[in-house]
């Protein structure tokens, strides 16, 4: 019976490799094979468009009344933060980064905080936070009120969880073009754009929390006698209070980073407009500096919101005086008073003065030219193989990429004959050994390689990934892959489909080669998992521009540069994974293992990596995830694919284009997260894992 | 040993005829909400034939004020159901529960939560209780939602941990305790409204042997003080045995027998009741009154004993007195003659003899 169906498996796939051979065969023939024809093009976004100025026409009042209410809030922090003397703010932060979770965060703030001041960007560093004040309180409520209901209803469960995904995976250059349409030029762009992109989370961790909550308790107070109101703020809320938490921490970081993005369409001096405009002028030790204090701040508000939630769960069982309740509020009051008493004296310690800013911007920026003159050559020699070794075979195939100016010599048909043999001979070899499946991806691969992603007739791609989404999600996900690729075709953007996938492709299997590898070495090393994990932790809270300011200095703008800021984002899921699926194996199997005296090496790659690849594969998953949300950014640096046509959309005020292509993106990402989840979950019910 | 407390017969909670039938439609199954059909067995049968789970089927019993009321059964077998339909937990898809001379299932929605909050108090399995809360919130969390001021609550909260031996340990977090810890204090919380009506299920069933039998002598001494209306879930006979003032087994959703621990001992209704029994220590069991006869002679010459005798003690005294001994009640009067071979009786009714055969005597 097994077999039966492994062998059917396999004329399905054989089926499809030679539809493919058939289909490329045939595409000099039919053109359409390759391009699909202009005049068949959906006009989607044109509609689009219609319906936009249509919206803004007749409701535009009701947007811009919203824009005009929101713009208040923001104002008033706004001349808050910038009006009190830094000094008093600085101590408040400490104040605050102290209860949070002691000595240690209330120094790094206050190095972080005098790092804004002295570098001179005060002023900036505070209008961003304004506004990330403003818009996480709200991205919470909404997270919260949509969380609950979606918990309380079904139904309204099965309409957000597609929602949230779409606001997840939609990139936010896409959303921000229709805001600015709605709700006019401002802050209020930046705050609507935050908003949206922060509260999923909030969403998700609070629905999962709630439902997280025992049946016991609920029972335990209904039988206490709650109302229902006591009963959900009460009882359902505070029992699930770490999550909900969690969130909350999550829609912060999220909230900041996308003040951080949004800032692209200007219009406001904050950081964000700082890091970018000084990019744009090629002042990149400027923009690094500056970009520093989002990466800061980004990490003080990390620490102090998982401080707080974390605080909560200590008690003290001393008994406390009126005083002693609130002698951090006594603290903060009279600290604060007497700073601003003394800046009133002292003007330093209200507005840094101009020329004691420290700004080793511009050394730097020389530092860097001499780095970049003197190693020249080995710069360009990085990037040049990079790009006819790794990139451009991948892109245009070995029979386009292979050629006396490249590789040093021509495809003769011996070169052709061989490859084939030894591909073929491979997969042989692997549907030998009982590894069907894999001789199959061999093949593939080869034919892939040979004719390159972006040659390859756009039905067979569809038709590919169909079959993989039918074989490892059933029915409903090849359909739904088909639909979705399909969507690409009919509007028009294949070709810039297919190039994102390969830049995003190539950088998440070298992020998760990578990562995966250095995620082992730290499973199995305790050093090398305590140098790794601060890293980690700084990569995850940096924002995706900062990520990228170094690479542009060095390698300037191009693919290359997008492929190397890709890969540093993308590899730190994989090491998470990797580590956390290998240090949570079952310590039986291990055991077993080494009771029929497996080596070290054969403990690994025959029991501890199989039995981890499901969780490896959620790393897989995310770093696919983190792929794709830095090659938006990545657009900023030059790439070719569906992020720059959003990215033009925004800079053209096409709102369709944009928001097409945005969607692609989405389906992009949708589909590679539901095939890795699924094929994971297949995974772990095989060997009976149960692994979160 | 447990004593009868239970002498009056006032009922305090009663169930009739209740049902929790789950599944795609239950209300279907039943034409009338009392939930009286003519043959429940069958109509249970009916029930699960269409693919509807039978949680409850036709529960009666009577809580008397004041005793410790347990109920038995086999994983399954519906206890937690019906303690939660008397407690409305769960609504029950049809029957009766009378609490006090009033239908509980026809209260309103406010009256329930104010009878939960004055009359009824229940302990979980699992704790139930209140991550987020130290015991001393926990405890006070139902006056808390009375809106009880915070000195009176914090006070009637210290007097119940004081009660479960809890006390020093007021400002921890239930992580922080051991399971038997948390089990007292979700038995303080339960106490602290003063509820008349107690429902524990299975409150000891986590607890390893010791601690668990520990709990069951603190639980008696609290009662033996406060004397609640019990209702009491296991599935450990044993735990039965030290607690029950009656009980009744389940199986299958209904109720197979109801009874003094000892009746179900001496006259077990069936196999199943007798599988439960099985293994009871009886001589630990029984006393002098369970194994009377009438007497067939005088009995004046005879040496007299306490009806509460336990048979373990009353054996040696059998064994140099063939006539027996002469049984005496509280106040003195005869109730009757204990014999070796009336104990023997008792026995042979109990123990799983294989429909009366005969053993097999061996001619010498
Ligand atoms: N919400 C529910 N939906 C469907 N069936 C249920 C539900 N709750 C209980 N049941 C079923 O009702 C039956 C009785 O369950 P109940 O929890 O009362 O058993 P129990 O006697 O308390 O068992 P245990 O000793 O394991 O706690 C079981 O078959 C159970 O599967
Ligand atoms: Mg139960």
């Amino acid at each position: 019976m097994k077999l039966g169906s492994i062998e059917r498996s396999f004329f399905h796939w054989l089926a499809v490799i030679v539809v493919t051979l058939g289909c490329i065969a045939a595409k000099d023939h039919w053109g359409w094979l390759i391009e699909y024809p202009d005049a068949l093009i959906f006009p989607f976004s044109d509609w689009l468009n219609v319906m936009m100025d249509w919206m803004v026409k007749h409701f535009g009042w009701f947007f811009m009344g919203i824009s005009w209410v929101l713009e208040w809030p923001i104002w008033v922090v706004q001349k808050i933060l910038s009006g009190l003397p830094w000094a008093v703010t600085m101590f408040l932060f400490c104040v605050v980064a102290f209860v949070a979770t002691g000595w240690r965060l209330a120094a790094f703030t206050l190095g972080a905080t005098l790092y804004m001041v002295v570098i001179g960007y005060w002023e900036e560093s505070m209008n961003s936070l304004s506004l990330v004040a403003i818009s996480v309180p709200l991205a919470i409520f909404v997270g919260f009120s949509v969380g609950v209901w979606g918990f309380y209803s079904d139904r309204a469960e099965r309409a957000i969880m597609p929602a949230l995904d779409l606001f997840q995976t939609v990139p936010a250059f896409a959303y921000l073009l229709p805001i600015l349409l709605l709700f006019g030029f401002g802050t209020v762009v930046g705050l609507i754009a935050s908003v949206l992109y922060s509260f999923p989370p909030m969403v998700r961790n609070t629905m999962i929390g709630l439902r997280s909550v025992a049946p016991e308790v609920i029972e335990s107070g209904l039988m206490s006698g709650a109302t229902p109101g006591q009963l959900f703020w009460q009882v359902r809320v505070p029992s699930c209070r770490k999550q909900i938490l969690l969130g909350v921490n999550q829609a912060t970081m999220a909230s900041l980073s996308m003040v951080i993005i949004a800032s692209i369409i200007g219009g406001t001096s904050d950081i964000g407009w700082e890091v970018l405009s000084t990019i744009r002028k090629a002042q990149f030790g400027e923009s690094l500096l500056v970009g520093m204090v989002i990466a800061l701040m980004a990490m003080v508000i990390d620490r102090v919101t998982c401080g707080l939630a974390q605080r909560s769960n200590l008690y003290d069982p001393s008994e406390k005086t009126v005083l002693q309740r609130y002698r951090m509020w006594a603290v903060a009051i009279i600290g604060a008073t007497l700073l601003f008493g003394l800046a009133q004296v002292f003007n330093v310690l209200a507005d840094w003065p101009r020329d004691n800013v420290w700004s080793p911007g511009r050394s730097m920026n020389e530092g860097l030219t001499y780095l970049i003159v003197n190693y020249r050559p080995q710069i360009e020699a990085l990037k040049t193989s990079a790009f006819f070794f790794v990139m451009l075979p991948l892109k245009i195939g070995l029979q386009g990429a292979v050629s006396p100016f490249t590789w040093g010599f021509a495809l003769t048909a011996t070169h052709k004959v061989v490859y084939a043999l030894a591909m073929a001979a491979i997969a042989l070899w692997c549907g030998m050994r009982g590894k069907t499946i894999a001789g199959i991806v061999v093949m593939l691969f080869a034919v892939f390689l040979y004719f390159g992603l972006t040659s390859i007739p756009w039905p067979c791609v569809i038709l590919i990934y169909t079959f993989i989404g039918w074989k490892i999600g059933g029915r409903a996900l090849g359909l739904g892959t088909a639909l979705g690729l399909g969507f690409m075709v009919v509007t028009g953007n294949w070709a810039e489909a297919m190039l994102s996938v390969y830049l995003c492709g190539i950088a998440a299997i070298i992020s998760f080669v990578f990562g995966t590898t250095i995620g082992i070495w730290a499973a199995h090393n305790d050093k090398v998992s305590a140098f790794v994990r601060p890293i980690n932790d700084t990569m995850q809270t940096m924002p995706l521009f900062v990520i990228l300011i170094p690479f542009v200095m060095v390698f300037k703008i191009g693919e290359f540069t997008g492929l190397l800021a890709i890969i540093a984002y993308a590899f730190v899921p994989a090491i998470r994974y990797a580590e956390h699926g290998l240090r949570n194996l079952p310590e039986t199997v291990i055991e077993a293992g080494n009771m029929m005296g497996a080596t070290r090496w054969q403990l690994l790659w025959q029991v501890k990596i199989p039995l981890a690849l499901p969780v490896m594969m959620l790393g897989l998953n995310q770093t696919i995830m983190y792929a794709i949300a830095m090659l938006v950014i990545a657009a900023l640096v030059g790439t070719n694919g569906l992020e720059q046509i959003v990215y033009i959309g925004l800079s053209d005020g096409n709102f369709g284009i944009g928001i097409v292509a945005g969607l692609c993106m989405a389906i992009i990402a949708i589909i590679a997260d539901r095939m890795t989840q699924g094929w994971s979950k297949k995974r772990q019910a095989e060997l009976g894992l149960e692994v979160q | 040993m447990k004593t009868n407390v239970a002498d009056s017969k006032q009922v305090k909670l009663s169930c009739r005829n209740v049902w929790k039938v789950y599944g795609s439609g239950p209300e279907k199954f039943f034409n009338k909400a009392n939930g009286q059909v003519s043959d429940a067995a069958t109509h249970a049968d009916t029930i699960r034939k269409q693919q509807h789970i039978v949680a409850n089927a036709n529960v009666s019993f009577d809580v008397h004020a004041g005793e410790i009321f347990v109920i038995m059964g086999l994983s399954g077998s519906g206890k937690s159901t019906i303690v939660r339909c008397l407690s409305r937990l769960v609504e029950p898809t049809a029957g009766e529960i009378i609490l006090d001379g009033e239908n509980l299932l026809e209260k309103s929605a406010e009256d329930l939560i104010d009878i939960r909050r004055h009359k009824m108090g229940m302990v979980f399995q699992s704790f139930g209780l209140m991550p987020h809360l130290s015991v001393i919130d926990n405890v006070a969390f139902p006056l808390k939602l009375q809106g009880k001021p915070e000195q009176e609550r914090y006070a009637q909260a210290k007097r119940v941990i004081e009660l479960v031996g809890l006390q020093g340990r007021e400002n921890n977090y239930p992580k922080q305790l051991s399971g038997g810890q948390q089990q007292r204090v979700g038995i303080a919380r339960s106490l602290a409204v003063e509820p008349d009506i107690w429902f524990l299920d299975e409150p000891f069933s986590a607890l390893d042997p010791l601690i668990r039998r520990q709990m069951q002598d603190e639980f008696l001494h609290i009662q033996s003080k406060l004397h609640k209306s019990i209702v009491f879930i296991t599935h450990d006979f044993h735990e039965a045995l030290r607690l029950a003032d009656r009980m009744a087994i389940m199986r299958d959703g209904a109720i197979v027998q109801i009874g003094r621990p000892v009746d179900l001992i001496l006259n077990p209704v069936d196999d199943y009741i007798r599988k439960f029994t099985l293994d009871v220590p009886w001589e630990t069991i029984l006393t002098a009154t369970d194994i009377v006869e009438k007497p067939e002679g005088p009995i004046d010459a005879l040496k007299r004993v306490s009806g509460e005798t336990l048979v373990e003690k009353l054996l040696r005294y059998l064994a140099d007195n063939e006539q027996g001994l002469a049984v005496e009640a509280k106040d003195g009067s005869i109730l009757g003659i204990a014999t070796a071979r009336g104990v023997v009786k008792a026995l042979a009714s109990g123990s799983n003899d294989d429909s009366g055969a005969a053993p097999k005597i061996v001619q010498a």
